[in-house]
């Protein structure tokens, strides 16, 4: 009854501590290792013009959805501009204004910072069937022609496409393409007159822009796109070929065809686009998705503690570890050790002044400790002045190994100061007990296996990648509970039991 | 290695997870844990029912007290003293005389002398807890000591060979009688060095001796035969320790008993967290025992019928 109700709590906690993790992991994406960085992009435009007289307002087109990738964050720099962030028909839009600027030239920086996330991918509306626009002759007849023309060698909205944007790219254009292609002067241009031929057969288009994003670029300006939906989602078409394709790692920026900024009160507007790549711990950018998605567990981060609680943290959540070395150790193995918790404090010390130190610094003290004790033994005190006897002497010893060893130039001697006291005096005194109550054989076997399992403990809690495990996904703790508890209910034979039993099996 | 755990099983050998998680938690509450964790009240209790104990001389509870043991002691030639929460025999002094020519020094089992002084500082140890389960403070208690039966003299080194019987739900299931050994310095305490030698339940005659986890057909020191000695009283004893379940509600219960040349069995104590090394000195596994006192289990039964089960179903194999 009680091992069923033991299980099922087990299953429910490790199911939580699962789920909770899977969770953090593949959604948020927080890192399995320590190491992991991913690649972050800030894209800065800096708006360059002459300002007048009177007012400003300066209008910015800023990245809306952007697939493939997502924000890590944005920010300004303008001086004594107000800001505000508008929608408008390309996406969002920022906006600076200021009453009186002063004449010379300003510039306004906009920085934002952007990740690559495959998954993202942003839900955009579906456009009503355009209206088919009013143009004047003689476009007018050139348009019905090719539209007519293309329809004809076309079966869906991506072959039309296709077919249009071959055309329209053909070195000996057809006449009726020349013609209207007789104005464009820029890529831009060039993708809107295919929005605009497109828009004509009633098929969904817009133009977008954006960057290719690699490595470090200056005065890089925005390379124009052709999206068209064809009735369930939005397709991307490289307006030179023809092909559906995006440019690798193409950050857009905004969509219509609206240009990039608009500056009232103010000329020579010029825009300059930097981009810069930086690698940040994959850690960062997991917390500011967590914040993003509205995570449920904004506040099991330990990442948003302040740095020096995060590195005790980072240690305490070890212990958990070496309570569950410890049970398997004693509940399962059957070593013998003096105090529960006491081998698992040694192992904490141990990470400080490092195994072989901690081993041969722990020996001493308790060898010199004991000696001591044997001795205070002869006076015949009091028990609790006598632990205190023995807790001073071992203050002293510490005291002394460090300095000697600072004079000896070793450095991990100095860190005997970080061994728990109070536990080695309890350790020395329980060990003097034992040895008289019960031979030294005893006492040197329960030291022994103190020892081994402060060392396994060790071993166990130093685990780096462990430690990060632990660190960035608390609730894993929850699993070691529950085999904590299953391991409370073990009622098999201790391993060592098997040996001490041993008269039973040889005879049969 | 699961071979050997497997044929463990089979042959029904209980483990100290298992006795810790399916006998002593479900078994025995913590509550009742006093009634024998305290030697003074389990002698109280014991003394209630109707059972047979070592006379109580005094008690010493506080360090202050230690200044009355003179006093207790002034007429006695052989006492004990223990402390109350002690375990495995920790902290026990046997004293068999006084030495001739200084009425203050008194003789230890093993011989040697020890001064007042040594003593009263062992009581103090004693009442600061150095001894107790717990490590908090206790009681020193000071009783008579036993004159065993000559019955073990032979198969013991100095010391007080006692009787182990495991009671179980109130049935008495698995007995052994601990022989002290020069290496287990007068103590019968298996984990010292002591011989422990199975009982046959039927007849109360003693198996082949286990040291150290192995098996031996005579006493270390001694090299007298263990095996096939009669103990005396058998069935006192096992009535007896049948009682101990009505006294301390303990379901899961060690008996320990000494043999007196005069008084017969005397409850030495009783032991909430009796060891497993009887299964090892019977070469026997205690789980099929228990499991037929499951199913035989009859809550009616008095301490003599359950006895009366006891040398019935479990002769030895």
């Amino acid at each position: 009854m009680t091992d069923r109700y033991v299980y099922v709590l087990a299953l429910i906690l490790t199911i939580t501590g699962l789920s909770i993790f899977a969770y953090q992991w593949r959604v948020i994406g927080f890192p399995l290792t320590a190491d992991e960085e991913a690649p972050v992009w800030t894209i800065e435009a800096a708006v360059a013009f002459d300002g007048g007289p009177g007012s400003i307002k300066v209008n910015l087109h800023v990245p809306t959805l952007t697939p493939g990738f997502r924000v890590l964050n944005e920010n300004h720099v303008s001086r004594g501009y107000g800001f505000s962030i508008n929608y408008g028909t390309g996406g969002r839009e920022a906006q600076w204004a200021i009453r009186r600027a002063g004449g010379d030239r300003q510039t306004i920086y906009y920085r934002v910072s952007v990740y690559e996330d495959p998954g993202a991918r942003q839900v955009d509306t579906t456009p009503p069937f355009p209206s088919v626009p009013v143009i004047n002759e003689p476009f007018r007849t050139a348009v019905e022609v090719i539209v007519a023309d293309v329809r004809e060698h076309s079966a869906d909205t991506a072959s039309f496409t296709s077919e249009l944007l071959h055309r329209m790219n053909d070195r000996s254009p057809d006449p009726n393409i020349e013609l209207l292609l007789s104005e464009v002067t820029s890529d831009a241009d060039f993708v809107e007159a295919a929005t605009t031929l497109l828009a004509a057969a009633r098929i969904p288009a817009r133009m977008v822009r954006g960057f290719p994003l690699s490595g470090r670029q200056r005065n890089t300006q925005p390379v124009a796109w052709l999206e068209v939906h064809d009735g369930d989602t939005w397709h991307y078409y490289d307006p030179s070929t023809g092909a559906e394709s995006l440019p690798e790692r193409f950050l857009v920026w905004w969509r219509g065809n609206e240009s990039l900024v608009s500056v009232e009160g103010g000329n020579n507007v010029e825009v300059d686009f930097a981009v810069q790549e930086n690698y940040v711990g994959a850690v960062a950018i997991a917390e500011t998705q967590a914040a993003q998605l509205g995570s449920p567990f904004p506040d099991m981060s330990l990442y948003s503690l302040p740095i020096r609680t995060q590195a005790v943290y980072s240690v305490l959540l070890m212990i958990p570890i070496g309570a569950l070395i410890m049970v398997i150790m004693r509940n399962i193995v059957g070593i013998d050790a003096f105090g529960t918790f006491m081998p698992v404090l040694i192992a904490l010390a141990f990470r400080e002044t490092q195994l072989l130190w901690g081993v041969v610094l722990f020996t001493v003290l308790i060898a010199l400790g004991l000696s001591i004790r044997f001795f205070l033994e002869r006076l015949r005190l009091l028990l609790v002045p006598r632990l205190s006897a023995v807790l001073i002497v071992v203050v002293l010893l510490m005291m002394v190994i460090s300095l000697v060893s600072d004079r000896t130039d070793i450095e991990s001697g100095i860190s005997v100061a970080l061994f728990p006291m109070v536990i080695i005096a309890m350790t020395i005194e329980r060990m003097s007990v034992m040895w008289e109550e019960r031979g030294a054989a005893d006492a040197l076997r329960a030291a022994m296996g103190s020892l081994v399992i402060a060392v396994f403990a060790y071993i166990g809690m130093g685990l780096a990648w462990l430690e990060h495990l632990i660190f960035t996904f608390p609730e894993l703790l929850l699993v070691f509970l529950a085999l904590v508890l299953i391991a409370g209910r073990y009622t098999g034979y201790r391993l060592l039991e098997l040996t001490r039993f041993k008269a039973f099996t040889g005879q049969s | 290695m699961f071979k050997v755990a497997r044929e463990l099983r089979t042959r029904g050998v209980l483990g100290l997870n298992e006795r810790n998680a399916e006998l002593i938690m479900s078994l025995n509450p913590r509550r009742l844990y006093p009634r024998v964790d305290d030697k003074v009240l389990t002698k109280e209790l014991a003394l209630a029912a109707g059972m047979a104990v070592p006379d109580l001389y005094g008690v010493i509870a506080n360090q202050g007290d230690i200044r009355g043991f003179a006093g207790i002691v002034e007429t006695l030639e052989s006492f004990v003293v223990k402390p109350a929460q002690g375990s495995g025999g920790d902290g026990i002094v046997v004293i068999t005389g006084r030495s001739k020519r200084k009425r203050d020094a008194f003789r230890m089992a093993s011989g040697l002398l020890v001064s007042t002084e040594e003593l009263e500082y062992h009581l103090s140890n004693i009442v600061g807890g150095q001894y107790s389960l717990s490590g908090n403070r206790d009681k020193a208690i000071i009783e008579y000591c036993v004159q065993f039966d000559p019955v073990f003299a032979d198969v013991s080194y100095q010391g007080v060979p006692d009787v182990r019987v495991i009671v179980y739900r109130g049935y008495p299931v698995m007995a052994m009688v601990r022989l002290p050994t020069r290496a287990s310095d007068g103590k019968a305490n298996l984990h010292q060095g002591a011989v422990g030698a199975g009982v046959d339940m039927c007849d109360g005659k003693t198996l082949e001796g286990v040291r150290e986890n192995q098996v031996v057909d005579e006493h270390p020191d001694t090299g007298a035969l263990i095996q096939g000695l009669s103990i005396p009283d058998w069935d006192t004893i096992l009535e007896s320790s049948a009682r101990g379940y009505e006294v301390t509600g303990l379901g899961y219960l060690g008996v320990d008993m000494v043999i007196d040349r005069l008084r017969g069995p005397l409850i030495l104590e009783m032991n909430a967290r009796p060891g497993l090394s009887i299964q090892i000195a019977n070469q026997t596994g205690l789980k099929d025992r228990l499991r037929l006192v499951d199913r035989e289990f009859d809550a009616g039964a008095d301490p003599a019928a359950r006895a009366a089960f006891a040398r019935r179903a479990f002769p030895a194999v």
